[in-house]
Formats: C-alpha cells, structure tokens, sequence
C-alpha cells in the first residue's frame, strides 16, 4: 500500500515495534546470556546484564556430568525420523488427494485433521500399556512411532495444500510423455513441490522436537529427548540457573534457527491452509 | 486426470496413511472407553471387574474435577484473551512501515520455538523464583516485597507463560492475515471518507474476523492439552490450585495408577475437545475446495 | 499413420451425460478441429482420445487398434495444452527431451532429436533457459517441440493459443498451419474461436452439448450450414437470423442470411432501413441496420462506403444465397 509516511512517523513505529520485540525476546536472550555466567554471577542481585566473566564452563560441565549428548542426539532421532517417516508416507496419500479428488476426498482431509484434534490424555492410558507390552517404553522406536501418527495429518494436510498448487496439465502432460506413476512423482512432481516439501519437513521437525506429551509419558530415561531431559531440571539441588541455561540454550538454538527460516510457511502449515 | 486407471492406485496410494491414522484412531480410543469401564487398577494385575458407570460417577463428583474443569476454562480464557487481543495489537504495529522489520518479526516469533519444558523452567526460575528471580530483584530494587508468583498466584503464573509461547502465533497468523488485505480496499475507503478508525472497525475487523476465529480455535485445541508447563511448574498444586483436566487425567493414570478412573477422564476430555472440533472442522472445511 | 475412429463414444461424470454418444472418424494426416462454445464438450472428447479420462461408453480405435482402455502413454499420441504445461523445473533442452528420456532412447540419440526439433522451431538459443525465462510464443514452441520428438500418431492439441496476444496468436496459427504441412501427421485441435478453425482446418467438427452438430471442410460448413446452431456459429460477422412473416413469406420458420450476401442501395431494394451503427475497418464497413418489419440487419459492405448513423438505405438479399430453416432449426432444401 502506498501509504504517505513521515519519517517521525516511522520512527516512533520502529523504536516501539523495538521496544516490544525486544520484551518478548527478552526471556529467551536472558537464558542464553545467563548461559555464560558462572553459578554465582547467575543469581546475583543486582543481576549483571552484559558486564560479567564471560565462561564457556557451563556448556563444558552439562556436556560432560550429564548424559546431555545422548538425549540431544534422541531429540535429532525422533525429530528427524518421525517426520521423514511421516513425509514419506504422506507423499503418495497428498498426491491421490491432490490429483485424484473425488467425491470422499474433503471428507477423508476432514477426518485426517480430526484425528489431531483427539486429547492425547484421552488415549494416555492405552498408549501407556500398548507401550509397556511391547517392550516400547523408553525406545526411540516407540517415540518416532508415535510422533510420526501426531504429526502425519498435519504433514499430508501441507504437502496437499502444496500439491494443490500443481497445476494438474503438468502432470497429464508427464503421463501424454509416456512417465509411469513412478517417473511422474519422481521427476515432475517432487521437484515441483520441492519448496514446499522442505517447508513441511522443517515446521514437523519443530513441532517433533518440541512435543512435551508423549515424550515426557512414555520416555523417562535412555531414550529421553531433550523435552524430557531438561524437566529434570525441575527439582534441582544447589546452584542450577547457568547449567540450566546451558541446557536450554542449546536445546532450543537449533530450533531457533530453523524456525527462522521456515516463519513464512509457519501460518500456512499451522492453519491447514486456512490463513495463507 | 480420473480415469479408473488413476482412482485405483490413487486409493492404493492414500491407504497406509488412512489405515494408520484409523489404528491410531480406534485402537487407542476403545481401549480407553472400555478401560472406563472397569475396575482396573495398575498395582492390583488381575483385579479387573466391570464397573459400569461408577468410574464417570466417581470422576465427575470428585471435587478435583470441577477446580480442574475451571482451572482448564480459566487457563484457556486467559490465553486466549491475552494472545489474540495482543496479537491484533502487535499485528497492526509490525504491519506499519519501519525499519527492521524483518528483525523484529523474528524477536517476536522466537518464543513459539522454544520447547514447553524449557519456557515453563526458564520463566519459573530465572523470572518468577520469589529469590533468585529476576521480577524479584526488581521488586527489591523498587523497596517491594517480592511476590511469590508460583505458590501465591500459580494458575496466572502459568497462564502467562502458555500466553508468552502462544502470543508469537496469534501475532503471525493475523500479521499474514493483515498483509492480505487489499490495499485498493483500504484506498477506496479512504477515498470514501472514513477515517483510521473507521477503516479499522469497517475494513480490518471484518477482513480479520475469519483469521481470529481460526486462531481461538486451533490454539484451543492445543491449549486443552497443556501439560509439561504444569508438570514442570507446579505439579498441578499447590493442592489442585492450578490442575487442569489433562493434568487430572494423568495424575489419576499415571501416578495413582487408577486406570479406570483416568480412562473416564480421557473419555470427558474427548468430549470437551471434540465439540470445540465440531467448530474448528467447519471453519476449515468451508474453506476447502475439494 | 495416425488414423482415430470413435464409435458410440460416451461420457457422464456422475448423472450428468456431458457427451451422450459420438461417431467420428479422423483420417490419417487430416488437420481436424473441434469448434464450439464453452462447455460443449470438446476439450473432454479430447482428453477422452488422450486417455487422460475413461470413456463411459464406446470405443476408440487408433489405426485400427482398440485403444480405449490403453493407458495415454501408450497410444502414441502426444498433447499441447492450453497452459503449456511445461516443466518448470527443466531447462528447454531437458522440456523437450523428457518424453524421449521416458521412452529410454539413448542419450545420444536424443540429443540429436532435441537439436533437430529446435532447429525447426527457432528455439536453438533458448535450449539452456528455463521455461520461466521465456515468452508466451517460445513457451508454445517447446510444448510443440515436446510434442512432436516423439513422432507421434497424432498432435491434440487443448487451446493451444487462448493464452497468446492476438498478434501473436495470428503468427503461431501460421506455423501450427505450416508444421502440419511440414510432418503430415493427424492433428486434432479444439478451439473455441471459429476464425482459427476455418483458417487452419481440413475438417471441422462443430460441437454443441456434447453433440456433433455438423461435420465438414470449412466452405462446406460456410456455404451449407446444417442447422441454425452451426449457421450462427460459423462466419464472421455472424449470419442474420430472421423469423417471423419474412421468413414464412420464403416458407420457412427461420431464414439465415450472411451480411456479406446483401446488397446495400441508397435509392431502391426490397427492405428499407435506417443505419444503426457503422463500423469502419478500413478494409470492410460493418452496418448494423435497423430495418421495419423485420428488426436489426447486419450488412458487410465496402470500405469507402461512406454511411452513417441515421442514414437511410435499403437493402437487397443476393439471389442464392438465403438458408432456409425449418421449425427443428435444420436447414431446409
């Protein structure tokens, strides 16, 4: 919109747009600053903002006393596996609603979604035993198993939202050229929704990694992800706030940036295409 | 594209999602459902009976589920409230030309990635910590005492932090929203007369209106389900001060190990849920053209 | 060889019969258009002879071969669409090459192929670029240049110059023109423009809901309309229907008469009117006449007639060249 805008308008929008960003990222820059104190600088009054003894010993004692490296990486297996798994069973199942609509089609989209709109405390129990019969509590198994389910309307509900966007000529167009179905996912249409794809993979891993219910009731200690690992912290001994802030910072750091990268298809995946 | 050819391995295609999904669906769900119905308690194998009603006539007389019941209202409510009045707010400012705008898009999505666990111990600690916690330092800057948030306050205490979690979301969704308005709309009623307010009221609203319905909705959904902000915070207390029905569910099941009873929870919380669906389904589905 | 034959060829989507029944034969070699309004049909009797939808009745044959129930890949057949459809992901080169790549011809080979087929198409300087990078007529010579690698039985072609300004369309429907002469393969065309199907075609096949109204060359279908529909279809500007008593006074319930087939007098003729609008191209005058007793007459006459709004003429029907329709609207002997 071309709006007229005097500079002292600008000014004031950005210094308090400024002020609120800064407010709301404050928590998050507060953990990762404290990150770098010692123990004792961490619960100092009056608290040093940037002035202290910067230290990396933090990030030295959690990676070493703890198992932190061990569930860091189970949080990189769950995330990543449920998700790809997830894609890779949602591929073929957005294409047949994509390209195929038939008169079921909204009906079996709906249905996905309601699927993910069931409490999990309301299958807590069930999943609980399942679990604990089949040898599955506490395995990274179990967990990408479990996940991948959470998250597998939301993956077929983006990539159709995304596969919708075809242009469907260009697949007849694969199909007149002689591609078998093979070819045509292959060489056609995954390039095609390649952006999209990788925006789907991305937001799932988010949403996998940061999942606190199934991890925290189903994995308690081997196969812990970071979600659980870090409730841990929950009743501590001692002086605790720079290792937990080390914890923390390097739990969510990684998230953090991928999901700065994936902002823009945030609305679309989180909505089911209704806000876009 | 709908040859009879391309409808049988398209049904052939969608299958492991739709036979999964249904697994997930029913399994889980019926063994919940008859779970509610027995006697079956965790530390007693083999004592099973069928108990008829009194598992969802012991549940729903129980004091704890009404606190929990309001508790869970009060949680959602308050979110809600917090994130979608404020989202608006800040959806309006960061639509405004300035500059950095791309910098401070980011500062206010970053806590939406930061995992439940984390916020819920960072906040509680660092911030709220009636000790060591920074609004404490402040407060004894200021020659206040310091304020008790967890112990005095626990359900606003953690409905601050969900809202700290969910504001970046409801921002976004209406800040896309919003840059979706047409901006020949905008123009046409600016010739027409009206002033910024009554664009507001008479252009924005109703181009937001959808956009703000989605959001209750779907951050209902997730809201219903708070858990680890809970489990990590409080534990639900003190008392049951800040137990919300997703808590109860799981304090019944997993710590007293009263399968019965947590089923018929999970199967009232099922109930709750879905009729806040109903309403999310057809908000979505209106927009599908399948 | 590339000779089509349906036989009682059918389709419904649902309960709605969008083509009820249909007998056509395409000779091999013939240039064949599809004409008719939107929603006649046409591009679905299209899509049904590509196999990218199932017949609901009937069969097709190509050279001979049942082919109806042949997946499209394998009926020989290749397909430009409305769209392009190009791959927007592959340079020309690869564009054109895929169908070739699919039939797993060698790579060799194929590069011989591409190269030959952008030579005659111009597009040997745009073999690197992406199809974004280029315009709506390049655009259309790679969806031609994949089309015609493949040696097909026969070019369908969707539209192909709908999405083309009206300059441009006029030079591609020469070349379209100019490759058929060129590869002497059957090439069927749907078009909704009646122009593009009395320039280009052999053969037309005018369709109305779903339904052959007439099939012929395009001076036939000019000259000896079957029927009203085709009569006001056919011919630019469109054919003056007239009914009422002038028509009942020539025996029939409609009579049709082209605005090129009337003489136009200042002083004597049989109908008498007033000049409406006058449209001057230059090249032909185009008078809309308001005549009493019969309503508005559409008169094509020279370029330097010199009338205008409000003038009086009078206007005389050539001997000959009235149709005549009877009260089905079919035209009468």
């Amino acid at each position: 919109m071309a709006r007229k805008t005097t500079t002292a308008r600008k000014a004031t929008v950005t210094m308090l747009a400024w002020t609120i960003g800064f407010i709301i990222f404050f928590p998050v820059l507060w953990t990762i600053l404290t990150s770098f104190k010692t123990e004792g600088e961490a619960i100092a009054a009056p608290p040093s903002f940037l002035f202290f003894d910067w230290t990396m010993e933090n990030y030295l004692t959690v990676n070493e006393r703890s198992d932190y490296p061990r569930h860091f990486w189970n949080s990189v297996v769950i995330s990543v596996g449920s998700t790809l798994l997830g894609v890779l069973i949602a591929i073929p199942a957005a294409w047949s609603l994509a390209f195929v609509p038939g008169r079921r089609t909204k009906d079996v989209l709906m249905w996905m979604l309601s699927t993910k709109m069931m409490p999990a405390v309301g299958v807590l129990v069930p999943m609980y035993l399942i679990f604990r019969d089949a040898g599955l509590l506490d395995t990274k198994t179990g967990l990408v198993g479990v996940l991948t389910l959470i998250n597998l309307p939301i993956i077929v509900w983006m990539l159709y939202t995304y596969f919708k966007e075809i242009p469907a000529e260009i697949l007849e167009a694969a199909r007149m050229d002689g591609a078998s179905l093979r070819s045509e996912i292959l060489y056609v249409l995954t390039p095609m929704a390649l952006p999209g794809i990788a925006s789907t993979l991305l937001l799932n891993i988010i949403l996998a990694w940061n999942e606190a219910f199934w991890t925290l009731n189903l994995a308690a200690a081997k196969a812990a992800p970071l979600t659980a690992f870090i409730a841990s912290y929950s009743s501590p001994e001692g002086l605790f706030y720079a290792k937990l802030s080390a914890a923390s910072t390097m739990a969510i750091a990684p998230i953090l940036i991928l999901g700065w990268f994936s902002q823009k298809q945030l609305v679309r995946g989180l909505t089911f295409g209704a806000v876009k | 594209m709908a040859t009879q050819h391309s409808r049988t391995v398209a049904r052939l295609m969608i299958s492991p999602a739709v036979i999964l999904l249904l697994l997930w669906m029913i399994v889980p769900l019926a063994m919940t459902l008859y779970f509610s119905f027995l006697r079956y308690n965790l530390l007693m194998p083999g004592m099973e009976e069928w108990a008829g009603f009194s598992n969802y006539r012991y549940f729903l007389t129980d004091p704890a589920f009404f606190t929990a019941l309001r508790n869970t209202l009060v949680l959602v409510a308050g979110v809600l409230l917090i994130t979608v009045i404020g989202g608006i707010l800040l959806a309006l400012l960061l639509d405004q030309p300035m500059w950095g705008q791309g910098i401070v898009r980011i500062l206010v999505i970053a806590p939406f990635f930061v995992m439940p666990t984390v916020s819920a111990l960072v906040w509680t600690n660092m911030f709220m910590n009636p000790v060591n916690g920074l609004f404490a330092h402040a407060a004894k800057a200021l020659g206040l005492q310091p304020y008790d948030f967890l112990a005095q306050s626990p359900l606003l205490s953690i409905t601050l932090i969900v809202a700290w979690q969910w504001l970046p979301f409801a921002t976004l969704i209406l800040l896309t929203a919003l840059q979706s308005l047409d901006s020949e709309q905008m123009e046409a009623a600016a010739m027409d007369g009206a002033g910024p307010l009554s664009r507001f009221i008479y252009v924005t609203m109703p181009h937001l209106t959808r956009s703000v319905t989605v959001v209750i909705l779907i951050q209902t959904i997730f809201l219903l389900s708070v858990f680890a902000e809970i489990l990590v915070t409080t534990n639900g207390g003190p008392g049951t001060a800040s137990t919300t029905l997703t808590y109860l569910v799981y304090v019944q099941s997993m710590l007293q190990f009263d399968v019965g009873g947590g089923a018929a929870g999970g199967i009232v919380a099922v109930i709750l849920a879905n009729i806040v669906a109903i309403f999310l389904m057809r908000m979505i589905g209106k927009n599908l053209q399948a | 060889m590339g000779r089509i034959t349906l036989r009682n060829v059918a389709k419904r989507f649902g309960d709605v019969a969008v083509i009820p029944s249909i007998n056509l034969e395409v000779e091999d070699g013939e240039f064949v258009v599809f004409v008719g309004p939107s929603g006649c049909g046409k591009s679905t009797l299209l899509r049904l002879i590509a196999g990218l939808e199932d017949v609901s009745g009937g069969v097709i044959e190509i050279d001979g071969v049942n082919a109806t129930e042949l997946p499209p890949a394998r009926r020989g057949l290749a397909m430009v669409f409305q769209s392009y459809a190009l791959y927007p992901h592959m340079s020309v080169r690869k564009n054109i090459a895929f169908p070739l790549k699919m039939a797993g011809m060698e790579p060799a080979e194929i590069a011989r192929k591409v190269e030959a087929a952008a030579a005659v198409l111009n597009l040997t300087g745009y073999l690197d670029r992406r199809p974004g990078q280029l315009s709506g007529g390049q655009r259309q010579r790679v969806a031609i240049g994949r089309a015609i690698v493949r040696e097909p039985a026969a070019f369908l072609f969707d539209e192909p110059l709908s999405n083309l300004d009206a300059a441009l369309r006029v030079n591609m429907r020469l070349e379209i023109s100019e490759l058929h002469q060129t590869l002497k393969t059957t090439m069927i065309y749907v078009t909704h423009d009646q122009v593009e199907a009395m320039t280009m075609a052999d053969k037309i096949v005018v369709l109305n809901l779903g339904r052959i109204e007439q099939v012929g060359s395009p001076l036939d279908l000019y000259r000896a309309p079957a029927n009203l529909f085709v009569a006001g279809f056919i011919g630019s500007p469109k054919m003056n229907l007239i009914d009422g008593p002038e028509a009942a006074r020539q025996g029939a319930a409609t009579i049709g008469l082209r605005p090129e087939h009337i003489d136009l007098s200042g002083s004597a003729g049989i109908w008498r009117g007033t000049v409406g609008i006058a449209e001057h191209l230059g090249s032909d005058t185009f008078l809309r006449v308001q005549v009493e007793g019969i309503g508005m007459i559409t008169v094509r006459a020279g370029g330097d007639t010199d009338l205008r709004h409000g003038d009086a003429v009078w206007l005389t029907p050539q001997p000959g060249r009235m149709h005549r329709f009877d009260a089905d609207g079919k035209a009468m002997a």
